[in-house]
């Protein structure tokens, strides 16, 4: 994983104005707390049984985690016997190399991708295109971001910061230059918007033959892949493509294929606050005649056993990726998902991006201070994690390194984005030492800031305004 | 030179030293937590929730599922529709719409499957309490590709096949079958969480619930 850059305004420098930031804050505000009370419904639905599913959930995990060397071994087993083909990789490097290598193989130089937060976080659309291959994002929100040359900034809904007229601007300048046009007269009504996405890529899912996606579950005991999703994106992926090539976190594997009966509950009511999402596919290795004839999986490590080793921190491995904990976050909800600069944003990434990166770099030290400790993401998290304790036995990890001066000022951060607008000077020590740690050529995080362009000085005023905007204001 | 695979196993357990070498690596499920929710009389939950994701839904009799599968075609306007071989000819019985026949043996070209005007097929399980039908590529529910690329799906759900939650359908799938879970006609809500049914999957599912008791 590349360098973070809190602190930068990682967005285009469009998205600065004024009234685009109040339509960041409105569409946040809406987003989490609709979210929000759609899962609160159908998490109460259940009863005391959610309890029962959560601490059940929790254990399967953890339980995982602790033979995780037997389970990738079952896994590598279970998927070969299927019919697949097991690559590992440990890191980021070695799994953008299998890919590519995979894809040449296939003779191809077009993929479509459904959407991964592993392959985001190894960059491999970045990677594929250095090697010639364009990587096709199908998932609408994705698309929309892909073409606007923009960052996601939620795991749910990742274009939450763009509004519909915003969108229909990125379709009708940018849908041409990837394929099928936008039609003309296109209005930003969502339906017309997702219409044209469907015609967009219509032409797309029926012509590609390699498939790229991650997966949210992989069952050892059956070596079954599981993939959530809504738009159908995920299944003409899965399905139509020759070769399908799943990039899947090492933390993703559940023992056995009865797992799913608590996972099936409890990610879709966490996650979209839906009873159930509209499709899941279950694919074991391949099946003549139905779906792709040759199919590989990547193991990918990238940072996640240094995780593992750490006994308080482990736990964040647990993470199904439902987002309920962004939802929930006051500090979220007010920073938005740029501002955690990491593909994982929100209480999530605040424990899992400085964990797997090993809290190398100033503003990887500075994310456990992106909290304020309320303990809401807790309460909601399906598999309990218990993010405000790797909070704070990270900042103990900071506290106790090298150079540690900048503790008061990065706890500032919290504070910055809740209530007062007293505490910007310190925010913006914090901000000084973002900035003393962004080199010219971030490594990329994503490819809008790297290849193309150098990353931009942090001006001191629009820092300021930038923060004040974000979190300074009282709500 | 170690490899990947040794690497990657050798930072894992290097870093679970502290689980003690003889705790089991095997786990089954505890179970504490409820095989169902009690939220009422299993095929009006199902119907209730297919209603809820905007899905067509409607209970029938045996007796009746021909003339209905043949209104809901005509109301469809559907001419040529693509049925997996195994499914009964008897659904289609009062219909005069055009079946294209489909199996894994002998596959429909993509550009075929994307000219007709809908898919026709059974299922494998319902789940009542989420709106869920589970195809597992049974010859009755056909290949994946049958009833994603056109763009309505016509589904026959017989009441013995319903469940009421999902860990009961858990355990009647087969994991080494390629299993679809559909729980509405696709939708969005990527755009300012305004929910838009239908993006890339069939965006009409029609449920056709088969009981003796209507
Ligand atoms: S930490 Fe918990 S609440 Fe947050 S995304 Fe992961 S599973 Fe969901």
């Amino acid at each position: 994983m590349s360098a973070t850059f809190l602190g930068i305004p990682p967005f285009p420098e469009a998205a600065h104005t004024a009234v685009e930031d109040s339509q960041l804050r409105h569409n946040l505000r809406k987003a989490t707390h609709t979210i929000r009370d759609k899962r609160g419904q159908v998490v109460d639905e259940l009863g005391d049984d959610w309890s029962a599913l959560r601490s059940e959930g929790a254990a399967i995990k953890e339980h995982t985690l602790r033979h995780l060397d037997h389970y990738l071994e079952q896994v590598e087993d279970s998927v070969q016997r299927a019919g697949g083909t097991v690559h590992w990789a440990s890191d980021a490097a070695e799994a953008n190399e299998i890919v590519t290598r995979l894809v040449h193989e296939t003779g191809q130089s077009d993929v479509v991708k459904v959407k991964s937060m592993a392959t985001q976080e190894i960059e491999l659309n970045q990677a594929l295109e250095r090697a010639g291959i364009t990587a096709y994002e199908t998932d609408l929100a994705e698309l929309i971001v892909q073409l606007g040359d923009d960052l996601p900034s939620h795991i749910l809904v990742p274009a939450i910061h763009l509004g519909r007229a915003q969108i229909r601007e990125i379709f009708l300048q940018q849908m041409a230059e990837w394929g099928v046009p936008a039609p003309p007269g296109l209005t930003d009504d969502p339906r017309a918007l997702a219409e044209a996405a469907r015609v967009h890529l219509r032409e797309r899912f029926l012509s590609t033959r390699t498939a790229i996606s991650g997966a949210n579950f992989v069952v050892a005991d059956s070596g079954t892949l599981v993939v959530l999703e809504s738009e159908g994106n995920g299944r003409m992926c899965l399905t139509l493509p020759e070769t399908l090539i799943s990039v899947v976190g090492i933390e993703k594997i559940v023992p056995t294929f009865d797992d799913l009966e608590v996972f099936m509950q409890l990610l879709p009511r966490s996650s979209t606050g839906e009873r159930m999402n509209p499709y899941t596919s279950m694919w074991t290795g391949i099946t003549p005649g139905d779906g792709p004839q040759e199919f590989h999986l990547v193991l990918l490590d990238n940072g996640r056993t240094d995780v593992l080793g750490d006994t308080v921190g482990r736990q964040a491995l647990r993470c199904i990726r439902c987002s309920a904990c962004l939802n929930a976050c006051p500090v979220y909800e007010r920073a938005g998902g740029h501002a955690y600069g990491s593909v994982y944003p929100g209480p999530i990434g605040a424990i899992l991006t400085p964990q797997l990166q090993g809290m190398s770099s100033e503003v990887d030290k500075a994310l456990p201070y992106a909290s304020s400790l309320c303990g809401a993401c807790y309460e909601v998290c399906p598999v309990a994690i218990d993010i405000p304790e790797v909070l704070v036995h990270l900042r103990e990890q900071v506290a106790e390194g090298p150079g540690h001066t900048g503790e008061k000022a990065m706890m500032a951060g919290a504070e910055a984005a809740l209530s007062s607008p007293a505490t910007l000077d310190a925010a913006q020590r914090a901000a000084s030492l973002a900035r003393g740690a962004v080199p010219q050529h971030l490594p990329g995080l994503a490819g809008n800031w790297t290849d193309t362009r150098s990353v931009p000085e942090i001006p001191e005023e629009s820092f300021r305004r930038w923060w004040k905007k974000r979190g300074g204001e009282r709500s | 030179m170690t490899t990947a695979r040794e690497r990657v196993l050798g930072r894992v357990r290097a870093a679970l030293q502290d689980v003690p070498a003889d705790e089991p690596a095997e786990r089954s499920l505890q179970r504490t937590y409820a095989d169902s929710h009690g939220m009422g009389p299993t095929l009006e939950v199902l119907v209730d929730r297919l209603d809820d994701y905007k899905a067509l839904v409607r209970r029938v009799r045996p007796e009746e599922l021909a003339g209905q599968v043949a209104a809901a075609l005509e109301r469809r306007g559907a001419q040529r529709v693509v049925v997996p071989s195994g499914a009964p000819d008897g659904w289609f019985a009062e219909t005069g719409v055009e079946r294209v026949p489909d199996s894994r043996e002998d596959p429909l070209p993509l550009e075929a499957l994307d000219g007709v005007d809908g898919a026709v097929t059974g299922c494998a399980v319902a789940v009542a309490e989420s709106g869920t039908i589970v195809l597992d590529g049974e010859p009755d529910q056909g290949r994946r590709a049958t009833t994603l690329v056109p763009d309505y799906h016509l589904c026959v759900v017989r009441a013995e096949q319903v469940v009421d939650a999902v860990p009961e359908a858990v355990r009647m799938l087969e994991p080494t079958r390629p299993l679809t879970w559909i729980s509405g006609p696709s939708a969005t809500s990527d755009i300012e969480l305004d929910r838009v049914e239908g993006v890339h999957g069939p965006r009409t599912l029609e449920v056709l619930v088969v009981a003796a008791d209507g």
